[in-house]
């Protein structure tokens, strides 16, 4: 058994209601490791020949949801959801801080690949080498909060049944969608402890999909044996002293950023990205954390970085909301983009997001979307069956319901924003697709390209495999692959101590993962199978990479307002920025993986498929 | 006797578990949550209480052990488990007024915190990171520790409520 991993699989079928262990060659782990790049494998292996004629809402899609070799035992633990995606028709590996991960490599188990669709609302219940399907006939409709302390309460009560002889049976942890998930809302996220989601993907509404209220695991074993374990204390004590040492980030988490890249970096959406710049102060750490922050450090198994922080709004109208600072992210989409600037209102959009289920980002862009078509008299009262002026907390509150049950306009909105706008446009005639801040399908995450000071420039979402997801975006074609790395190994890109990262990767497995190894082989690999899976998409919509490996139009018009007025993505220069990114990663002038390519990466098995893809 | 004892601070801890990892690599040399000395509960997100043994003054686990498998190092006031002794009765369990003992995953003998014979590990990784939810103290604490043996779902219902307010009341 390669060291790092629990050594075995679930393959869950819910139509049959069967539940069976299986093994992975070692072969299949080192070349994908876990996570993402694992996903996209075994989805190639088992629909790779039909997937452009599987629904990702359809019973036949396989929901993965997987650790790593490095998961809870690298500091920050995650848990990396997959499949094929609602939104991209591609693979997503999507992330999602939790104690989840832990307990179901304690139990056992590496991850768990979903297929079918239950009968009726089930849950898995996974313990030590064993795993079971439940009736979740009770949760199903439940918020967030409420799943949460239902099953929690049920499976300690069930599991000291069970043994009730050990002493006090600790509460076990849990992946689950919210009602947005459940009524098959392609910005759905699947989620874990009430305001950590797996988001872009569109995840929650795969779960939903599948009849599958959640995933509920605890372990009792111990974590999977290492390949060097003194090697391991030694660098668990290097990595949190240098962790604990970035003091800014530990105290403010990301929720300092909320006024940075507005005023600073203009990078910030604001009003569905008609700007993206203001210069409110209120967006902003001491503001949150003085009236809100109930916990100002927080944290999932093995992190010491604390960049969480719990809010509480405990007066006023919104009184009893709960959520994460909110981190900048849902500062800026439940909060600017939606021209909110006050603090409890942002708190309050943000927690109702999380409880219903939705990804934080991807589901508001939406709501952001609907009311900029508000504002230019596109979608009118009559549609939502209220109005929906900027910065008016209570009418988004309405319009998220209004699309998590699927509702007079929200029915249309619940198909994400590139979906519903080619409905929209289509009711209405009038071409509202400019308006759309999405890559192949998936909305933006919250930092632009035009000012061309942030983190994301030029090609970072038009060239990705995993499109507005602003946690992989791409620059040269190497140094971005250790993101993907941080989704198949599966921790924290937070936690990411990147010259102690590789070393800690070989002391945990023994393999030979090096930065240069990954970059020009696994890494390589994954995108490319990736890219595969991206462009023969289907069935709904198929990716046409010269005119889809691009920015939307917004990101063209010139900035109106802020220090970098009247800039704009360099359109001439993302061309040029493209062909260099494909030669990076062996990819043709179309960006289609070349033959070579495929068989340096030990994929030839691709060739039949992509030779249909090249011109 | 006893001149060491560990402090919970239990509104200051974030949940990160790194007590429970460095617990269970020195008395296991694994990384193992469930076998920790320490274990912290959550019985919803945000409500973290760090469970461990409180060296009541009187022992009653030690009084309880038909086998005379628990004693109390006289040096630290921890109570060691002899596992050779230990049948796993689960007597110092129900003993405990905070149900702080429980049975190792693997072996099912009674695991207690042990104090690390006088250096805690839980404590030094809470303070390196600054939390200080676990602080050692060398004072002589005496009866007063037991009111620290508590289930830790009564400290959650309380600790939900301080954080929360009255929506604390609805969430554990």
């Amino acid at each position: 058994m390669p060291r790092g991993y629990a050594g075995r699989f679930l393959d869950v079928d819910l139509t049959r209601e069967t539940v069976q262990e299986i093994t992975l060659p070692e072969t299949i782990l080192y070349q994908y490791l876990g996570g993402r790049g694992l996903a996209a494998k075994v989805l190639w292996d088992r629909l790779g020949k039909q997937w452009s004629t599987v629904d990702p809402l359809g019973p036949e899609n396989i929901l993965t949801i997987l650790t790593g070799p490095l998961t809870a035992i690298h500091p920050g633990s995650r848990i990396c959801v997959s499949g094929k995606s609602p939104l991209s028709n591609g693979t997503v590996g999507s992330t999602a801080s939790s104690e989840f991960p832990m307990e179901l490599k304690c139990a056992g188990y590496d991850g768990l690949f979903v297929t079918g669709k239950a009968s009726s609302p089930v849950y898995l219940l996974i313990t030590d080498h064993h795993a079971e399907i439940r009736d979740a006939s009770h949760v199903w409709g439940k918020l967030g909060e409420d799943t949460i302390k239902i099953l929690n309460a049920e499976v300690r009560a069930e599991l000291g049944k069970r043994k009730p002889n050990i002493g006090l049976w600790r509460e076990p942890a849990m992946v689950y969608v919210g009602p947005a998930g459940e009524n098959r809302m392609r910005n759905a996220a699947v989620l874990t402890k009430v305001v950590h989601a797996a988001g872009y993907g569109g995840y929650g509404a795969v779960m939903g999909s599948k009849n599958l209220k959640a995933v509920v695991a605890k372990g009792r074993g111990p974590l999977p044996e290492v390949a060097a374990p003194k090697a391991l204390e030694i660098m668990l004590q290097q990595y949190h002293t240098r962790l604990i040492s970035m003091d800014s980030m530990r105290r403010w988490g990301t929720g300092y950023a909320g006024w940075y890249f507005g005023a600073v970096t203009s990078s910030e959406p604001v009003r569905n990205w008609q700007e993206e710049w203001h210069d409110e102060r209120s967006m902003a750490g001491p503001r949150y954390s003085s009236r809100f922050w109930v916990k100002p450090y927080w944290a999932d198994f093995n992190c010491s970085r604390s960049c969480m922080k719990i809010s509480c709004i405990k007066t006023g109208p919104w009184k009893g909301d709960i959520t994460d600072m909110p981190d900048y992210e849902l500062e800026a989409y439940c909060g600017t983009n939606l021209g909110i600037f006050d603090p409890a209102d942002n708190i309050h959009i943000s927690a109702l997001i999380d409880n219903l289920g939705m990804s934080g980002i991807n589901g508001p862009n939406t709501l952001g979307f609907a009311a900029e078509l508000y504002q230019r008299g596109i979608l009118t009262k009559e549609d939502l069956g209220f109005e929906l002026p900027w910065g008016d907390a209570e009418a988004f509150t309405k319009l998220a319901w209004l699309i998590v049950k699927r509702e007079k306009i929200g029915d249309v909105l619940a198909e994400g924003t590139y979906r519903a706008a080619q409905r929209i446009s289509a009711l209405k005639g009038v071409d509202v697709m400019p308006y759309v801040v999405h890559v192949k399908g998936i909305e933006i995450g919250a930092h632009g390209t035009r000012s061309n000071e942030d983190f994301t420039k030029d090609i970072a979402y038009a060239a990705s495999v995993q499109g507005g997801d602003h946690t992989s975006v791409v620059n040269d074609g190497y140094n971005d692959l250790s993101s993907v790395f941080m989704d198949s190994a599966v921790f924290c890109m937070f936690c990411a101590v990147h010259d102690l990262m590789w070393d800690f990767a070989q002391v945990v497995t023994g393999w030979d993962l090096t930065r240069h190894n990954w970059c020009t082989g696994q890494g390589q690999r994954i995108v490319a199978l990736q890219r595969t899976l991206l462009l023969l998409g289907g069935p709904d919509i198929v990716w046409d990479p010269e005119t889809d490996d691009d920015n939307p139009p917004r990101f063209y018009e010139p900035l109106p307002t802020g220090p970098y007025a009247g800039k704009t993505t360099d359109k001439a220069f993302v061309d040029q920025r493209k062909q260099d990114y494909y030669a990076a990663v062996g990819w043709d002038a179309r960006g289609i993986p070349t033959t070579e390519t495929l068989k340096r990466l030990d994929l030839a098995d691709l060739e039949p498929t992509v030779k249909r893809l090249r011109k | 006797m006893s001149s060491i004892w560990i402090v919970r601070d239990y509104i200051r801890c974030t949940g990160c578990q790194r007590c429970e990892v460095v617990c269970s690599l020195r008395h296991e040399n694994r990384i193992w949550p469930e076998a920790s000395r320490v274990r912290v509960f959550m019985p919803f997100p945000g409500v973290e209480v760090p469970h461990l043994c409180a060296q009541c003054d009187d022992y009653p686990c030690v009084k309880a052990c038909p086998v005379s498998a628990l004693s109390v190092n006289t040096q630290t006031g921890a109570v060691i488990v002899d596992d050779g002794e230990c049948t796993s009765c689960g007597l110092c369990i129900t003993a405990c007024p905070g149900t702080v003992p429980f049975l190792h995953p693997s072996t099912n003998k009674a695991v207690i915190c042990d104090l690390c014979g006088g250096d805690p590990e839980c404590v030094k990784v809470c303070g390196d990171a600054g939390y200080d939810a676990l602080r050692l103290v060398k004072e002589n604490v005496g009866a007063q520790k037991k009111v620290h043996a508590i289930s830790p779902f009564v400290l959650a219902k309380d600790l939900a409520v301080n954080l929360f307010g009255e929506k604390g009341e609805e969430v554990v």
